[in-house]
Order: C-alpha cells, then sequence, then structure tokens
C-alpha cells in the first residue's frame, strides 16, 4: 500500500485515495467540432505502460483535491506529485 | 508409550509448573514453557496425525512454524475450536484439549489408510483424470471428495473471543530476534531510531539462545550466554519495543506490514475472558530488517515421513531447549555439519545416538572429530535408502553412494533406531522479503535462494541472507547495518568469534535408492503429500513451468506453503528438465506467512459493525411502525409497512392506492443533496446536466439528466434555484458521493475558472414527502403562515418558510404524479415534521409509504429509476427522453457521444412500456424479450421495471427493447420456464399522460 504524498495535506495512506487513471487529458474545448475517430481517441483510448506513467489521484477522504503524480508501474515507486495545472516534472 | 523422556532440566522450562493437557482425550504432564510437540514427545508420543491424500501415519518433524504434520485440531466441539494448529508452535496450557485430525476413527486405527495400499492408482493429478468422466456424475463424486478432503473442521458457533487491529509507525522494523536481530535492534535503538522488534517465539535468541557447545564463542563465552546479556540489555533501551508472539504476516510495498500478535493463545481458557486473543499490527516502517532466519531443509528418500523422523536441528533444539530427548536409539543423516551439532549437544544431555549417516565421503572439521572422539560410528558417503516401523520408524537401511552421488552401491546395511534426524542444510527464510516484491538471486556452491533486488528501504542480515556461520553473520552484519543505519560505528566490531563449523555440503536433492522410483514413496510436500515420484510424473505429462507443476502435484500448496520441501521440488524439476537451477525462479510466496483466523483478519468489525448502514432522522419511527427495510447503498429505507399480516403485495397494493385516492407519506431523506453555490452556479449546471439553467428563475424546480462524457445516463434529480448564484442539487440516494465526486473532479481538473463551491448536505436535512389529492390540505396545516394556492406556490417552485421557529425549505415537486410537497428541514426536526403531517393527516387516511410503492407510482408515470431501468448504456434518446437533451447548447458532459455513429444506430434498446395481453399476468423483472421463439431465439431486450398496478388495475410494466421505439402496439413474448407471455409494447407513461393530477 502506497503513501502518497497529498501536495496538499502531505503524507498520508493509499486508502484515502482514489486514482482516476491517465493523467494530461485535456478535455477539447469544442467537443462538437471533433470527428467521431478524434472523440473517441479523447474518450476511450488510454495508456498501460510499463514503467513511468503519470496518473490523476484525488484525496477523497481528505480534502478532496485532484492532483497529478509520476509512478513507476513496474515497482511502484512513486517519483513526484504536483498540483492540478502545474507542469509535468521533465526527469 | 507412557515413557518419560525429559532429560536435563532446562531454564526454559518451569519443572515446578506442571500442567495437565489433553490429547486425544487421554489426559498426559507437560510444564509451563513447553509447546504441544514438546509436551508429547516427552511422554514419547510422535504419532499426531494422518496424512491429507494417502492418510499415512505422521509425526512432528519440526520445532517451528514449518511444521507440516503436526498439526492439531484444539478443543473439538466447542466454540474456541480451532483446526490445523501447529503442535509445534501451541504452547501448552491447563486444560488445553487437542485432537488429531483427517483420521476415522482414530488416529492409530485410520480407515483412510486404505489410500496408502492404493497410492499406485492415486497418482498426481488423480482428481482432474479420474473425475473428469462423465460430467454430469461431478455432483455425486464431489460430495464423497468434499467429505474425504480437508484437513480440520471449521468451528460452528461464533467465535467468542475478541480480537482487534492497531496501527503502528516506527523507523526501524526488526522481523526475527535471533542473534542477527537482536545485534539489529539494539544497534538501530541505541543509535535513535524508534525500533520496533517482532518474533513469533515466545522467546527471544532465536537458535543461537539455546546453543550450548564449546565450539562457538564471542568474546571467549559460549555463545549462548553472550546473546544472553545482549538480550537482557535491550530490554533496558527506552526507544525500542519488543513484542514476542507476534508473526509478521504480509509484507507490502512501501514498508506496509502486517503482523499477528498473539495476546492469549498460551493462558488457560477461563483466563482469556474480556482479553483481546489477537491484535493484527499494521505497521507502517521507515526502514525494515529482515532477521527471519533460515528454515533446515529435509532429505528425500524412499519412506522419509515415518514418525520419529525429525529433523536434526528439531532434535537439538528440543533436547536444549525443552529438555526433551526425541528418542532412546538416534540416527542422525546429514549432508552437512549440522546434524554434528546435534549429536553433540544430545551427547552432552546423556542421549544415546547409534550412527551418523553423511553422505560426504571426504569430510573433516572440528565438530566431526567430537563425534568421533565420542565413538560414535559415522559412515561417510552412505544414504538412507529406505526406513521401516509403520507408526514409528524403527529401522533405516543404507547404501554407499556412488562417487556421482546417482546411484548407491554395495550392499545395503540396517540399522535399528527410534528417531532419525534429517538434515539437507539451510534454506534462507525470504518469503517476506519476496512477499514485498525483492527479487532473489541463486547462489550456487550451496544451492540456496538469497535476496537480490530490494524493492523498498529493507535489508536482510543473518541466515535469511545466507550467512549460515557464527564468524559470517557477527562479521556480515555489524557492516551491512553501519551502511543501512549510515552510522559511524557499532558495538560489535571486535568481536572475537570461534566457530568450528565446516561449510561443505553434499547436495542431493532426490537421493538414489536401489528401488525403480516408481517403487518409492520419497516425500517432497509432506502436508500434501506429494512425493518426487508425483513431480517427475508432471514433467512426463508435459508440465514444465514450476507454477503449473506445483498447481498439478499441490506441492506447496498446504496451510505450511511448503516451508520444507519446495526447494526440493525445484531442484528435482531443474534436474529432470534438464534446466540449470535458479533459472526457473521460484514459485511466488503469498502472505500470510502462517496462517490467520478469520477473527484477527476482521477485527471489531463483527456483528452489527461488519457493514454499517447509514440511517434518516425518521428511522426509528419507521421501526416503531413495523416497516419492513431495503438496502439502499448503506442506506436502510424503509420498503413497506405491512399491517395486520399483510404479505409484501398486499401492503404495496393498499399504499399505492392511497396515495392516489388520498394521501401518501414518504421518508425522501436519503436522495443526495448537494450545496451548489457562486457566481458561475448556472453556468455550472449548464455543463453538467443536459437541459438548459440559465433561464430557470430563482425559486423555482427544475428536473435534470447527467450524463457521463460517453453520452450514457449517470444520474437524475431536481434541482432548485434558492437564489441568485445558489442552488441545491438532488441526486439518487445510491449515486450522492460518485456524482459529488464527478462535479468536483470536472470543477478541478477541466473547469478551475469557473467559480463554483459544492458541499454536501445530504444529512443536514430531512426530507418528508406528502403527496396526493389531500396533500395541500395537510401541509397547510403543518404550516398555516404559507401561501399554498397554485398561483403563489405552483408545481416545481419552493419556498423558504418556517414550521414554528424553525426554518425550513418547501419544494413542490413529484415524483409519483400527485400534487406533492417536499419539506426539507434541519435532520433533528425530521422526525417532528413527520409526526406532524401523520397527526394531522389521520383525518385523510394519510398512509406511509415505502421505496416499493414509490417505484409503482412512478412506474404507472413512466418515470425512470437510474440503475433500475438504465445500465451504463441508456442514452437519454434511448430513454425516449429527448425533449430533455437541449438542441441549443453548445456543449455539455456527454453532449458530443449523443451523436456518435453508434449512438445514432436505429436498432439500440430503448425503453418501452409493456402490457400483458392478460392484465392480471405480472412480469419477472429481468425476462428476456423476444419477437419470436425460433431457434436461435434473438433476444430483443429484458424487463427492467415490472408492478401490477392498483390504480390502473393492470399489469404494468417497462423494459428495454432493441429498436422498441418504432415498435408501438406490437406484439412481442415473454418466454418463461413453462409458459410463454404474450405483450404489447406501450408508451411507457401509463397514467395521466396529461399531468392534471399535479394540480389537483
Amino acid at each position: 500500500m502506497f503513501v502518497i504524498n497529498c501536495p496538499y495535506c502531505g503524507e498520508r495512506e493509499q486508502s484515502e485515495f482514489k486514482a482516476g487513471g491517465e493523467a494530461h487529458i485535456v478535455r477539447p474545448k469544442q467537443p462538437t467540432e471533433l470527428s467521431d475517430d478524434e472523440w473517441a481517441e479523447y474518450l476511450f483510448m488510454r495508456k498501460n505502460i510499463k514503467g513511468i506513467q503519470f496518473e490523476r489521484w484525488v484525496h477523497a477522504h481528505g480534502c478532496r483535491k485532484w492532483f497529478n503524480l509520476v509512478r513507476d508501474t513496474s515497482n511502484d515507486v512513486i517519483k513526484a506529485v504536483y498540483k492540478m495545472g502545474e507542469k509535468p516534472p521533465t526527469k | 508409550m507412557t515413557k518419560n523422556l525429559r532429560v536435563k532440566t532446562s531454564k526454559y522450562i518451569d519443572e515446578t509448573y506442571k500442567i495437565s493437557f489433553k490429547f486425544n482425550g487421554t489426559t498426559y504432564y507437560g510444564y509451563k514453557g513447553d509447546t504441544l510437540a514438546s509436551a508429547l514427545l516427552a511422554n514419547n508420543i510422535h504419532l499426531v496425525g494422518r496424512s491429507f491424500k494417502y492418510h499415512r501415519p505422521r509425526g512432528i518433524m519440526t520445532a517451528g512454524s514449518e511444521e507440516p504434520n503436526a498439526i492439531v485440531q484444539l478443543h473439538k466441539n466447542s466454540s474456541r475450536t480451532e483446526p490445523n494448529v501447529r503442535a509445534t508452535e501451541i504452547e501448552i496450557y491447563e486444560g488445553l484439549e487437542a485432537s488429531s485430525q483427517n483420521c476415522w476413527p482414530s488416529v492409530n486405527f485410520d480407515i483412510g489408510g486404505i489410500n496408502n495400499f492404493l497410492s499406485p492408482i492415486l497418482p498426481a493429478g488423480f482428481y482432474y483424470k479420474t473425475f473428469m468422466w462423465p460430467a454430469s456424475f461431478w455432483e455425486k463424486y464431489e460430495y464423497f471428495i468434499r467429505k474425504s478432503a480437508g484437513l480440520g473442521k471449521s468451528p460452528t458457533e461464533p467465535d467468542p473471543d475478541i480480537y482487534e487491529h492497531k496501527y503502528v509507525h516506527c523507523d526501524v522494523l526488526v522481523i526475527g530476534a535471533g542473534i542477527s536481530g537482536i545485534i539489529a535492534a539494539k544497534t538501530s535503538a541505541k543509535s535513535g531510531f524508534k525500533t520496533l522488534l517482532v518474533d513469533e517465539k515466545p522467546y527471544l535468541g532465536g537458535s543461537t539462545i539455546y546453543q550450548n557447545s564449546e565450539h562457538f564463542k564471542i568474546n571467549n563465552q559460549i555463545s549462548s550466554s553472550w546473546l544472553d546479556k545482549e538480550i537482557n540489555e535491550i530490554k533496558k533501551i527506552k526507544n525500542l519495543e519488543v513484542k514476542t508472539r507476534t508473526s509478521v504476516s504480509a509484507f507490502h510495498g512501501y514498508n506496509f506490514l502486517l503482523a499477528r500478535e498473539n495476546l492469549t493463545d498460551h493462558l488457560p481458557l477461563n483466563q482469556r475472558n474480556n482479553k483481546i486473543r489477537h491484535r493484527l499490527l499494521k505497521i507502517r516502517s521507515k526502514k525494515v530488517i529482515n532477521a527471519t532466519g533460515s528454515l533446515e531443509r529435509p532429505l528425500i528418500f524412499d519412506n522419509n515421513d515415518r514418525p520419529g523422523i525429525l529433523l536434526s536441528s528439531a532434535i537439538e533444539k528440543y533436547a536444549n531447549l525443552y529438555g526433551v530427548a526425541c528418542g532412546e536409539k538416534n540416527v542422525l543423516f546429514t549432508n552437512n555439519d549440522s546434524a554434528y551439532e546435534t549429536v553433540i549437544s544430545l551427547n552432552q544431555k546423556g542421549i544415546n545416538v547409534e550412527a551418523i549417516i553423511d553422505n560426504r565421503e571426504e569430510i573433516d572439521s572440528k565438530l566431526i572429530k567430537e563425534a568421533e572422539n565420542n565413538n560414535i560410528k559415522i559412515y561417510k558417503g552412505y544414504t538412507v535408502v529406505n526406513t521401516s516401523g509403520y507408526k514409528r520408524v524403527n529401522q533405516v537401511s543404507i547404501m554407499q553412494l556412488s562417487k556421482d552421488g546417482q546411484k548407491v552401491i554395495g550392499t545395503k546395511k540396517s540399522i535399528d533406531c527410534d528417531c532419525l534426524g534429517i538434515s539437507g542444510g539451510w534454506t534462507p527464510a525470504v518469503h517476506l522479503f519476496t512477499q514485498s516484491g525483492g527479487k532473489l538471486k541463486f547462489r550456487d556452491e550451496d544451492q540456496v535462494f538469497i535476496p537480490n533486488i530490494y524493492p523498498s528501504d529493507q535489508i536482510s542480515i543473518g541466515s535469511c541472507n545466507g550467512e549460515f556461520t557464527l564468524d559470517e553473520i557477527l562479521t556480515t552484519t555489524p557492516k551491512t547495518l553501519k551502511e543501512f543505519l549510515n552510522l559511524k560505528k557499532t558495538d560489535y566490531e571486535d568481536l572475537e568469534i570461534q566457530s568450528s563449523f565446516n561449510k561443505s555440503k553434499r547436495n542431493i536433492w532426490l537421493l538414489p535408492s536401489d528401488k525403480i522410483i516408481g517403487k518409492t514413496k520419497p516425500f517432497v510436500d509432506y502436508q500434501n503429500d506429494a512425493t518426487a515420484k508425483d513431480i517427475k510424473l508432471a514433467l512426463r505429462e508435459g508440465f514444465r513451468s514450476i507454477e503449473h507443476v506445483k498447481r498439478y502435484t499441490t506441492t506447496g500448496m498446504g496451510t505450511d506453503q511448503g516451508k520444507l520441501g519446495n526447494m526440493h521440488a525445484l531442484g528435482i524439476i531443474s534436474e529432470t528438465a534438464g534446466t540449470k537451477m535458479g533459472e526457473s525462479g521460484t514459485t511466488t510466496f503469498r502472505p500470510p506467512y502462517t496462517p490467520l483466523t478469520f477473527g484477527t483478519i476482521v477485527g471489531r468489525n463483527v456483528g452489527e459493525y461488519f457493514d454499517t448502514f447509514r440511517k434518516t432522522p425518521i428511522h426509528e419511527w419507521h421501526v416503531e411502525n413495523k416497516a419492513e427495510f431495503e438496502n439502499v447503498g448503506q442506506w436502510k429505507r424503509a420498503w413497506y409497512y405491512p399491517k395486520d399480516g399483510e404479505n409484501m403485495h398486499d401492503a404495496v397494493q393498499r399504499e399505492s392506492k392511497a396515495a392516489r385516492d388520498s394521501a401518501g407519506i414518504l421518508d425522501a431523506s436519503t436522495l443526495g443533496k448537494i450545496d451548489i453555490q457562486g457566481t458561475d452556479a448556472s453556468e455550472f449546471l449548464n455543463r453538467v446536466y443536459t437541459n438548459a439553467w440559465s433561464k430557470l428563475a430563482v425559486g423555482k424546480c427544475r428536473y435534470g439528466l447527467m450524463l457521463n462524457e460517453d453520452g450514457m445516463v449517470y444520474d437524475d434529480g431536481v434541482t432548485t434555484r434558492l437564489g441568485e448564484n445558489h442552488y441545491i442539487m438532488t441526486t439518487t440516494t445510491g449515486g450522492a458521493a460518485t456524482v459529488l465526486g464527478k462535479l468536483e473532479d470536472y470543477l478541478q481538473t477541466e473547469w478551475p475558472e469557473l467559480d463554483v463551491y459544492l458541499t454536501s448536505v445530504t444529512d443536514h436535512y430531512a426530507t418528508v414527502s406528502v403527496c396526493g389529492p389531500n396533500s395541500k390540505k395537510i401541509v397547510s396545516q403543518v404550516i398555516p403562515d404559507l401561501d399554498f394556492s397554485d398561483g403563489s406556490f405552483p408545481h416545481m417552485s419552493f419556498k423558504n418558510t418556517k414550521i414554528g421557529k424553525i426554518k425550513c425549505r418547501v419544494m413542490r415537486i413529484s415524483f409519483t404524479g400527485e400534487h406533492s410537497y417536499e419539506i426539507n428541514i434541519q435532520a433533528n426536526y425530521g422526525k417532528s415534521v413527520w409526526e406532524k403531517c401523520m397527526e394531522v393527516g389521520k383525518e385523510f387516511n394519510i398512509t406511509p409509504y415505502g421505496t416499493e410503492t414509490m417505484h409503482l407510482l412512478r412506474a404507472e408515470k413512466g418515470f425512470i429509476i437510474v440503475g433500475q431501468d438504465t445500465d451504463a448504456t441508456m442514452t437519454p434518446i434511448d430513454l425516449q427522453m429527448d425533449w430533455i437533451v437541449s438542441k441549443k447548447k453548445y456543449d455539455f458532459i456527454g453532449k458530443r457521444s449523443l451523436y456518435r455513429s453508434d449512438t445514432i444506430k436505429e436498432d439500440r434498446k430503448q425503453l418501452v412500456g409493456l402490457l400483458t395481453e392478460d392484465p392480471k399476468e405480472v412480469l419477472e423483472e429481468g425476462a428476456q424479450i423476444v419477437a419470436d421463439i425460433k431457434s436461435p431465439i434473438e433476444m430483443l431486450g429484458h424487463v427492467t421495471s415490472s408492478y401490477y398496478s392498483p390504480n390502473l388495475k393492470k399489469s404494468i410494466a417497462l423494459g428495454v427493447v432493441r429498436g422498441g421505439k418504432n415498435m408501438m402496439g406490437q406484439k412481442l413474448i415473454i418466454p418463461m420456464e413453462n409458459k410463454k407471455i404474450n405483450v404489447i409494447v406501450a408508451d411507457p407513461v401509463f397514467l395521466d399522460k396529461e399531468n392534471k393530477r399535479l394540480n389537483a
């Protein structure tokens, strides 16, 4: 069970959080102008990486804030945690 | 049998404290400090149980938690009974009652023993091969298989004991209190780390603490005396907590561990009341030091499972720690120096050793010399080929090994004995390390797996790290600790160590025999009766993966998880398949390390705390008025209120009729309520609901439908505009939390520019819903000051008002199609408002109704229930709710998906009304809908809601039907088990399509 460093509350048990899938998928501003394929790309297509993955998490049983984290899915090491709207770390 | 084999006193056994216990009904005596196993051995009892498959007599093999054979049932037929308890772990107490398992009528005469003679026809995979045909017979086979399978009996009464869970945080956790664990804990605590030291045994010091030989010395003291002093010192260190009888069950990622602290299992039953039996520790440690030790390996030869055959180290422990001789004519069989330590201990205690069989030819060490000096016959280069003695070993047959160790040569010799100690070297206990995600490497020279890559901040020291000799442990451990804890110095730098152990070992996984393997029974997994023969058979039949061989032969799948024999299984597989040992890896070690009771796992979450429920502020009234309850999410909701022995159908018919004829009252407090505020609240609602919200006037209510981004209906409810920038949204009862979560997600991640604040207020208000033609008369008496005229207070509007001095909100909204009001008031006044409504409603026959009637009333009106009439595949268009989807709005959640190629298909399943040809026939919810009964039958859809309507006096139903929108008036068929029901597709609104009743 992970210990996650919530950017607002600090280190907490994983059981206080919920995962929200891949990060940095921006909802299109003008969905009506997209083709079916383009919309499907946003709606359904997600990566499933063995290695470094950017993920959305929410401190569901805490401050209820969403944030992003970088996790190595091969060993579950959390490399970084950052707030929504902040740029992902580059290394 | 009643011989006393207690030898010289041991300081761990209190001979002034005599304890009586029962084994298989007979009373025996032992002393404080004994385990059940040591006490039985002192009474010369080896035969403890019968094996799983062949029902072979089995005895005590080990002196620890790895025991495969000596597992017993405690306190049979009592609520405290427990199966599969290891006799080697349970400490005896006054009144202990243990009995053998897996035998009938008794352990001495077991009918199932016939399986032993049938064993040629019970090979690996016997069940898979035999009980497959004919398939229809499985149920008959299963009855007998179930009866004969399984070891102990599970309790049939509630567990009277108390269990609890506790969170523990520390800097350093040390697992195992052997010599390396003690050194680690002391070093860590003295360096200022908050340290926790746990060990599964009741005492500290591991196997060093009863080591009495001059051959192993530290600073010129016998190793046990040196360690004794260390242990006395650690008791004085403040930031060190020591927990004995505490077994680590699981080692998860991020140094999260579960350990079971055993608090009362060693106490007499009458001293256990009101005490916590087990405590499950949920440990989060910054650093973990594994000092879990190692397990001695058995040797694999024909009939290596008889009672009286023990691990050599166990014999030593029984002699030194418990002062018990396992036999009077002992023989040892070894491939390394460990057995000589045992021999020396036995000699010290005056216990007779007949002979040592050592499969090594050229050997030389101080230990061996001492054995020779004591005139003990050593057969060098020999192996045991067979044993005899049905219920107790009485003879071993030995032969010389060929140079390559592949076969036996010469003539067979026999040696009489009543106890055979075996030692195949040591296996590091890496179970917890691998559970945590650690990767092992294989060390060729002594054929062991040792820790290699650590997934978290942890380290392994001592014999679990493959350091088996005293000098290795004492030179490596301080260095490792210094680096791991970042220390400059430890107290253990300049120890003077004397260790006579010679590390040579002749590893032969399966010892050769003079017989062909098919005629032998060399057991690898004792508990599951898997032999080397079975493993070879599995390989012949094409199994290659170790995980497949494990499952096919059941090797390592017992309650002991094959702690003794797994390595041999791997060795035999790689030898037979011709692969290099270590390349195929090991099987997966899974938690728990030793079995846990269910009580430990659930802790305090039993009885009413097992699955806690939410109740409304009016709940007690429903209970007093004999409501039946239904679970909706975590809520208990009143389902119906049976009167005078009514069944559910009769109660629902009465309630439904009363609500339409005069007045009904419903507790709607469970509906989710979300308070929405902010300057962008209207814009926010525009984006999350399918319909438009900007033009909703303050004081008005509107029904909204919420979609997922994929266009499928997610939730619905009425939202009221309380002020310019203030709304209250209601959600379905079950959806409240997820809707709030979804809205927060969009607000925070997609639309952070919106000024909107969401607050869950579900529990803050009680909601009393009064409906029916007389609802206005009732509510206006409850709130006499409020203007209830249709002009001032029309349908879909709300008013702030007061009942007495208490503020409340009244909404005129309806889920039944009747004229109705919902009073929302601070939760703690809910019950009194409800009672007031009941009181003034008496003259109108106000009838409380539950969720079942609510469902019926809304079905008459064709209102959907999200989750009953919808699943995650229904769009609003599929529901024939096109009217609620705004064409003008540029965007809302799910809008784009409503015209994907798939969602615009005409033949999607669509919601329709269904009327049965026979108006009395009520359909079954979930029943399939078809057009034709010709095979293959095409399933068009299914019934989602179905009731007998007392108001319409006919059966009504809703269902989803492929292309149903265009099937109005068409005949369809509901095929049931023994009949076909004809239905007509109809408008889903069955009653008052013009909504006249809303204003009646």
